[in-house]
């Protein structure tokens, strides 16, 4: 009996329970997060300034993609993936020309100018209104569900329950994956990706050296609304397509980049994941976890059956206070280099 | 260059202009209720103006300070409530607060340990966990509280004191809330304190509209007390002109104060410290605490602005609170008026409030003819929620109007006066 | 024909003027040293040199062309190159990627240089992976003076290449600039350790109140009572 036994005696409903709605549905958000702080860092590093329209630059990727599955419905059976999936670079592509284009007509004057920075957040907070504006009048303010065709399930069976995970989760878990290998490359090795670390290190030193200011403000906004579509297209699928996104995932898009250092695109991805796990733990229930240890503790004492630390209500909570938290005590983020300034 | 004096001279009689006219289309009932509505706007964009314009202070959670506001003056000035004073409530309140209270000792205790030679690695940890489980107690005993409040009296109710006392307290509990943030936020970068405050006012909503035992959450509390008489016992014109003189008074003192304030040294210091933080730390001025002192100083006015607001339309909705009416409408009013110049921004707040009103039947108006022109000339069918949607233009709007006063008109219509010394 | 003609600068940071008509003229090849009192207008010299400060009045040559306030991006491309004083590293970035930033307007293939400056710079090949920020201050003098190197320049602007540094270092710095300036690079710098500095100088330009007090050879200058009572301290 050995091993079997031991195994039996676990309480394998409960344990599979929390893999699929703690920790995977934690990894899913969390993934979520990160691409988009991945942006946000890039922008605060490079361009100074906090970005608050980032949540509805992932809404209006969303929107990219949405229409494209629209225009192209049977794009998606070609490769036998969701259509919007099948889209998404286009749709990144479209937000990242939408992304240069707002840098220019709103941002790049303001810098021209030399104003105080907190001017450019002031605009960028203009350019929030207007985009949560025009993607209200034109998409109205109705969730949609994006058109996918049938979404696969993948059960992996585990000790007689299934781990549940569908296709657009794992395709959002396989492209952050490939991202974070992605922008590691360029950011090492490519001569762009340095230009961007350099001008995020010192932006004078950088100039002087010959840097394209031009260039290395373009490459962030393209890289920065490229993810931010995909973000967007991703949680869209999902969920559904919200047009109302923006205030809510902004807080834990801000906690996770500066809980990863501001202009630390890894500590953006790390900041993503642990926000999303905090988020969804706390408002775990664990008395699910305790529930088998029922029979083992007195009679008199009774487990609570819902043991929260949030309640779902209050999420927003959370991120607010790793942000607080992180603002409090390590300013600088979790990942503290040592670095000069 | 058109002077200071006639700018403001243009301004005033413009927005006297248009105040007329309302009064002329609308009448005399609707006109009032619009100034109103636009004085204690005014009242909210002094406050900014004074953390904004007079100390660079980013606050966009204006939201939040006028929800909490709005929340204690209801709480002070709305009829007791019998129900929940013969149940068990009180009883159980008492309990979760006791919880809290010494869970707040405990904790505060625990991250004192270090005092007694504990390491501050085990120091935090043991913080974490009494915290932790201090918290849980509290919300264990807080909830059946909750439940059997909500089940036999609905909710608290109020506390039946005067309306000015809860604007009071109002105006005192959005300062202290300000308080706290400014202790953690205000040595950081500006950007930060912008996120922290958004953040705040998401919470303190989210807050409100969930404590169904404090707020009745969604189902609203109403008809909140005015501090004069109602429409019921003097007719719409001449209570809501009485409420106005109440809103009007309070703009005039705010506004001769601010005016003393700025002109003494102690304004001096304001502006030497906004202009030059450097050379101001320098010459010994505590810079952070002058700041603190005036998020404190602005979000009391906005508190009394926002409980104002929000008595005058008798009802306390959590959910009607949105950034946009709340936050984004009071910064246009502040920056197209001119931060830190108190008239400009009284005539900001004016002059926005009776577009932005205004603003309403003019989009439905066009969206609906354009959208019947579209059908007759394409055959273009409207969506269903045409009218929500139009209503979305005005977002769009006040981003524009932001991001164009940024870039061409940073002073805003009537700028700072730039004081001279001899 | 000279390297670098700068004739009667005027400018200034808005408000009053720093500059009120400096004259620095430099061949190919030779070592200038701009020296004076603070606020004799030296490091604003350079900075209007290179662009980062606009010149209300008078012109720049360099190599017979008027570059009178160019943009720092150009002003790399004609051939010159700056090291400020401070904040002169990229110090998240390894000593390597330093130097390789300092190439980034070149398309060919720019190792044999990088292995140049590792020839100037013995200490830096040890460290090549190591974030410049976490050097020591003589060595990321040492990165950064590599990084102004990547370009080829015809001519190197250096600020205060020394300040702060222990005298150790300070002469292996001076040292390395002679080298660098024999493998036939132009070099203006400004230097606070006016002595040691004129000593290894071709011109030397004393500057007080934004004018031109002095200009000799470093040897005249050095020479000179006057030069020495009034700005060199007291005499050895």
């Amino acid at each position: 009996m050995g091993e079997t036994g031991i195994l039996a005696a676990l309480p394998m409903n409960e344990f599979v329970f929390f893999i699929n709605k703690g920790l995977i549905a934690g990894l899913i958000i969390g993934s979520v997060y990160a691409l988009g702080a991945v942006g946000v860092t890039l922008i605060a590093g490079i361009l100074r300034f906090s970005h608050f329209p980032h949540g509805d630059m992932m809404t209006a990727g969303a929107f990219f993609a949405f229409i494209l599955t629209l225009l192209f419905p049977t794009a998606g059976a070609l490769f036998g993936l969701p259509t919007p999936f099948v889209l998404m670079p286009l749709a990144m592509i479209a937000t990242a020309l939408f992304a240069v284009g707002i840098d220019r007509v709103f941002y790049r004057p303001l810098r021209a100018n030399n104003v105080k920075p907190i001017v450019i957040v002031m605009a960028s907070i203009g350019v929030m209104l207007m985009m949560q504006g025009l993607i209200r009048l034109f998409a109205g303010t109705e969730a949609r569900q994006m058109e996918t065709g049938s979404k696969d399930i993948y059960r992996i069976p585990f000790g007689g329950r299934d781990i549940v995970l569908t296709e657009p989760q794992l395709l959002l878990i396989l492209f952050t994956a490939a991202v974070v290998v992605a922008l590691h490359f360029f950011l090492t090795r490519s001569r762009m990706g340095k230009a961007m670390r350099a001008m995020a290190d010192n932006a004078d030193l950088a100039r002087i050296s010959g840097i394209s200011t031009d260039h290395v403000v373009r490459t962030t906004w393209i890289i920065a609304g490229g993810l931010a579509a995909a973000a967007g297209t991703l949680l869209a699928l999902d969920v559904s397509l919200k047009p109302d996104l923006s205030f809510n995932i902004l807080l834990p898009i801000f906690a996770a980049a500066i809980v990863g250092g501001i202009g630390k695109p890894y500590g953006a991805i790390a900041g993503g994941l642990l926000v999303g796990f905090t988020e969804t733990l706390a408002v775990f229930n664990w008395g699910v976890l305790l529930r088998p240890l029922q029979p083992f503790v007195p009679e008199w004492l009774e487990l609570p059956q819902k043991l929260a630390f949030v309640p779902t209500e209050y999420k927003i909570v959370i991120p607010f206070f790793i942000l607080i938290a992180v603002l409090i005590w390590r300013p600088t983020g979790i990942f503290r280099g040592s670095l000069v300034k | 260059m058109i002077s200071y004096r006639t700018r403001a001279l243009v301004l005033v009689s413009g927005t006297a202009v248009l105040v007329a006219l309302v009064f002329a289309w609308l009448g005399a009932a609707y006109g009032v209720r619009m100034l109103v509505e636009a004085s204690c706007f005014a009242l909210i964009a002094l406050g900014l103006t004074i953390q904004w314009g007079y100390a660079g202070l980013f606050n966009v959670g204006v939201m939040g300070f006028i929800a909490i506001a709005a929340f204690v003056s209801m709480l002070v000035s709305y009829p007791v409530n019998d129900l929940f004073w013969n149940s068990d409530g009180p009883g159980l309140l008492c309990w979760a607060f006791l919880y809290a209270a010494i869970g707040v000792a405990l904790t505060y205790a625990a991250s004192q340990t270090h005092r007694l030679g504990l390491p501050k690695k085990y120091r935090t940890l043991l913080t974490l966990i009494v915290g932790a489980a201090s918290y849980l107690a509290v919300t264990g005993a807080l909830d059946p509280a909750a439940t059997l409040i909500e089940a036999e009296a609905r909710f608290v109710g109020g506390f039946g004191m005067p309306v000015w006392l809860g604007w009071l307290l109002g105006g005192i509990a959005a300062g202290a809330l300000g308080w706290a943030m400014g202790r953690i936020t205000l040595g950081l970068r500006a950007d930060y304190m912008a996120i922290a405050t958004l953040g705040i006012s998401e919470i303190v909503k989210a807050f409100l509209k969930n404590a169904d035992w404090l707020t009745k959450g969604t189902l609203t509390v109403s008809p909140l007390p005015w501090p004069v008489p109602t429409p019921n016992e003097l007719g719409f014109v001449m209570s809501r002109a009485s409420y106005l003189a109440v809103t009007s008074i309070l703009i005039v003192v705010v506004y001769v104060l601010l005016e003393r304030a700025w002109a003494s040294p102690w304004g001096r210091m304001m502006r030497a410290i906004r202009d030059n933080e450097l050379s101001a730390a320098a010459m010994g001025k505590d810079v952070n605490r002058r700041r603190l002192e005036m998020l404190v100083l602005g979000n009391f006015i906005i508190g009394v602005g926002g409980a104002a607001l929000i008595t005058f339309s008798t009802i306390f909705d959590p959910g009607s609170f949105q950034p946009l009416n709340h936050t984004f409408l009071i910064w246009v009013m502040v920056i197209l008026g001119g931060a830190g110049n108190n008239l400009g921004t009284i005539l900001g707040a004016l002059l926005v409030y009776i577009v932005w009103i205004m603003s309403e039947p003019a989009a439905l108006f066009l969206f609906e003819h354009g959208a019947n022109l579209a059908n007759h000339m394409f055959g273009w069918e409207a969506p269903a929620d045409l009218a929500t949607r139009a209503l979305q233009m005005r977002v769009f709007v006040i981003g524009l109007v932001i991001t164009l006063v940024l870039r061409f008109a940073p002073q805003g219509l009537l700028p700072e006066k730039v004081v001279k010394y001899e | 024909m000279s390297l670098l003609d700068m004739t009667d600068i005027h400018g200034g940071y808005g408000g009053a003027n720093i500059l009120n008509g400096v004259d620095i003229a430099i061949d190919a090849n030779q070592i200038g040293v701009i020296v004076g009192p603070n606020g004799a207008g030296k490091s604003t010299t350079l900075k209007a040199l290179f662009g980062m400060l606009r010149v209300s009045q008078g012109n720049v040559a360099f190599n017979g062309q008027d570059i009178t306030n160019f943009a720092p991006e150009k002003l790399v491309r004609e051939g010159l190159s700056f090291v400020p004083q401070e904040f002169n590293v990229f110090p998240t970035m390894s000593v390597q990627e330093n130097l390789e930033m300092g190439a980034y307007i070149r398309r060919d293939d720019f190792r044999p240089l990088i292995d140049q400056v590792y020839g100037f710079f013995p200490p830096l090949k040890d460290k090549r992976k190591q974030p410049a920020g976490e050097l020591s201050g003589g060595q990321r003098q040492m990165v950064a003076i590599g990084r102004a190197l990547m370009t080829e320049p015809k001519l190197l602007l250096l600020d205060e290449p020394t300040a702060g540094l222990s005298p150790l270092y300070m002469d292996e710095i001076f040292d390395r600039i002679i080298a660098i300036n024999n493998s036939g690079v132009g070099i203006l710098m400004v230097e606070q350790n006016a002595r040691q500095a004129l000593a290894i100088a071709h011109r030397g330009f004393v500057l007080a109140t934004g004018k031109n007090r002095f200009t000799g050879t470093g040897a005249e200058l050095l020479a000179d009572p006057e030069v020495a009572k009034s700005f060199l301290g007291g005499g050895e």
